[in-house]
């Protein structure tokens, strides 16, 4: 082979693109890492502000106590009941309203529905998504409460019910667009079969469909419920922020993200208030994780049994 | 016979019914919203400052908070969204490893936003004494809209066919060369509609903000990014809920919503037509 300067020229070149190639790869994985890292951070950082309250404040009373008055000059309080059961009952009753009105919208559109009022309906929930949660809080706070208090006659203008309303409209573009696509991933030999066997449309909906559908719907109904719990500007506006034991849909309630939302913004950094809405994080992060954790096994069952 | 016709009649009925719900929830939204907002709307509104307790005056710094603010968190969560998907999709090869950061990104868009709010606080704000900024609000933004800029740019990575990059490779191309001529091209519309809906969220999002730099009232506009600003949603929480005259301030903060659901909707819309028009061009 012929050594000249020209092929010498290429060689390096081709050296030079190897080393480039090379350095790249690990920038790039660099970058593949953000993610890991964030999520550790906020482990990290949870822990760190939140774990001090454990040693200066009650941890058991934190967990099982029914009294959250953390400003108490002499006799602070840190129970958590109030919010956690806040919290479980308005996603709850957003769940009652939310999930028929959701499943019956996705079987009409996967199903039923005209393409082009499918194509109309589509953008229309898209654009629920989009809307920030401080307008749904907003529309909750001037509008639905006034609405609410005048059919129910509630106590509180501002109560749980109005907060569960405002939650069930948030979710619905979420579970609706989730189990439209579990139930258009439904074979569609398995509806012809059933057709062809001379049941209606509706019973093969029934029968055959929805059945079929179910782990990627309840799936959905999970990641909606997710985001309800951690959901805070609306609960925030709408729910009237007592923090108190009741069971009473038309009372005033508090849930645990209103808790760290209105009290961190007047707490000393460091005190034992400081790091028990920390704490709250902690139990917040805790149960989203869970939740969204069984969303993805469900969803994972659906997707390899199709 | 006839009954379950009937039946299946009602049934039916009651399927439209749900879809029409939503249809109504929308429309009754938006008409509260835009009856409300729309006579406040002008170009004095819009270009000054609010005067006498925010009961009049503009809305001129809160648009310009919540604008800077999308500007500075877009310069963050871009490069790492995008730079993560092309490690995702070209590089990694799978295996735990890959495993782990497949299982982060899922579980980072899980996190309530409030929740970032308290990694903003703790790490921005208080750990590396950035203070209540623009800078700590952006950062925490951008990582709470990372897992959705990280989805859809692989989503778009993956959409480009194989045979590409092969052909790109079987010509001496390296790897990098491959992806940065040969897919990038392909995959950025499909990245950028992504990337500005997850934007679109950052600019509506309150609670994360409320702890790592929004301000209730300033009477200048922030001077660097290690100042505090207004932004649009912390002053509609603020106003609505706060404010010393609840009823006074009501117009202001219906005219603020209307133009924060316009930048929003604005946004999605600018996906929408990137989306559709590179639709159409690229279709392999």
């Amino acid at each position: 082979m012929k050594f000249n300067i020209s092929t010498l020229r290429k060689y390096n070149h081709k050296k030079i693109r190897n080393i480039k190639d090379k350095a790249i790869k690990k920038i790039l994985l660099g970058f593949g890492l953000t993610a890991v890292i964030f999520i550790i951070l906020i482990l990290v950082f949870l822990l760190i502000e939140g774990l001090p309250f454990f040693f200066e404040g009650d941890g058991l009373d934190f967990f099982t106590g029914d009294v959250w008055d953390p400003s108490s000059p002499n006799t602070p309080r840190y129970g958590i009941l109030p919010m956690v059961l806040g919290t479980f009952l308005v996603t709850l009753g957003a769940i009652v309203i939310a999930v028929p009105i959701g499943i019956g919208c996705s079987i009409y559109l996967a199903e039923i529905a005209h393409p082009k009022i499918r194509e109309t309906l589509k953008p229309i929930i898209e654009i629920l998504a989009g809307i920030p949660s401080v307008v749904y809080g907003f529309f909750a706070l001037v509008i639905l409460s006034t609405w609410i208090d005048k059919i129910f006659n509630s106590t509180t203008r501002l109560n749980a019910l109005t907060g569960s309303i405002m939650l069930a409209v948030m979710m619905l573009p979420i579970i609706i667009s989730l189990s439209e696509d579990a139930i258009r991933s439904v074979p569609r030999e398995m509806k012809e079969a059933s057709l062809a066997l001379g049941l209606t449309k509706w019973d093969t909906i029934r029968g055959v469909v929805v059945p079929a559908a179910l782990s990627g719907i309840t799936a959905a109904v999970i990641l909606g419920v997710a985001r309800a719990i951690g959901e805070t500007m609306t609960v925030l506006m709408a729910t009237g922020n007592a923090p108190v034991i009741s069971f009473d849909m038309l009372s005033s309630m508090r849930t645990m993200t209103a808790t760290i939302a209105i009290e961190m913004g007047e707490v000393p950094f460091g005190s034992t208030h400081y790091h028990s809405l920390f704490a709250i994080g902690i139990v917040l992060f805790a149960i989203t994780f869970i939740v969204n954790f069984i969303a993805d096994r469900v969803m994972k069952r659906f997707r390899e049994k199709y | 016979m006839k009954w379950k016709t009937i039946k299946e009649h009602i049934i039916y009925s009651l399927l439209r019914l749900s879809g029409l719900f939503i249809v109504c929830a929308l429309a009754i939204l938006l008409f509260y919203i835009l009856s409300g907002g729309i006579g406040k709307i002008s170009w004095e509104f819009l270009t000054n400052f609010p005067t006498n307790g925010m009961m009049s005056g503009g809305i001129f710094p809160m648009i310009m908070g919540t604008l800077s603010l999308m500007i500075l968190t877009m310069l963050i969560a871009l490069p790492l969204g995008i730079f993560s998907a092309i490690y995702l999709v070209e590089y990694a090869k799978p295996g735990r490893f890959t495993n782990a950061i497949r299982l982060a990104v899922h579980n980072l868009a899980g996190v309530p936003s409030i929740v970032y709010g308290l990694l903003g606080l703790g790490l921005f704000v208080v750990f590396l004494g950035f203070g209540l900024s623009l800078v700590s609000a952006a950062f925490t933004l951008a990582i709470m809209i990372l897992p959705i800029i990280i989805a859809s740019s692989q989503e778009a990575l993956r959409a480009v066919p194989q045979n590409i990059r092969e052909g790109a490779l079987a010509l001496g191309s390296t790897k990098w060369e491959t992806t940065y001529h040969h897919v990038l091209p392909y995959a950025l519309p499909g990245m950028l509609t992504g990337s500005i809906l997850a934007l679109s969220r950052a600019a509506g999002e309150t609670a994360p903000i409320i702890m790592t730099g929004a301000a209730f009232y300033m009477t200048h506009l922030p001077s660097s990014v290690f100042d505090e600003f207004m932004a649009l949603p912390y002053s509609i929480y603020t106003l609505a809920t706060q404010s010393s005259n609840v009823e006074a301030t009501r117009p202001t903060v219906f005219g603020a919503i209307l133009v924060l659901l316009l930048i929003v909707l604005f946004m999605n819309l600018v996906a929408i037509i990137v989306r559709n028009y590179y639709r159409k061009k690229y279709r392999w």
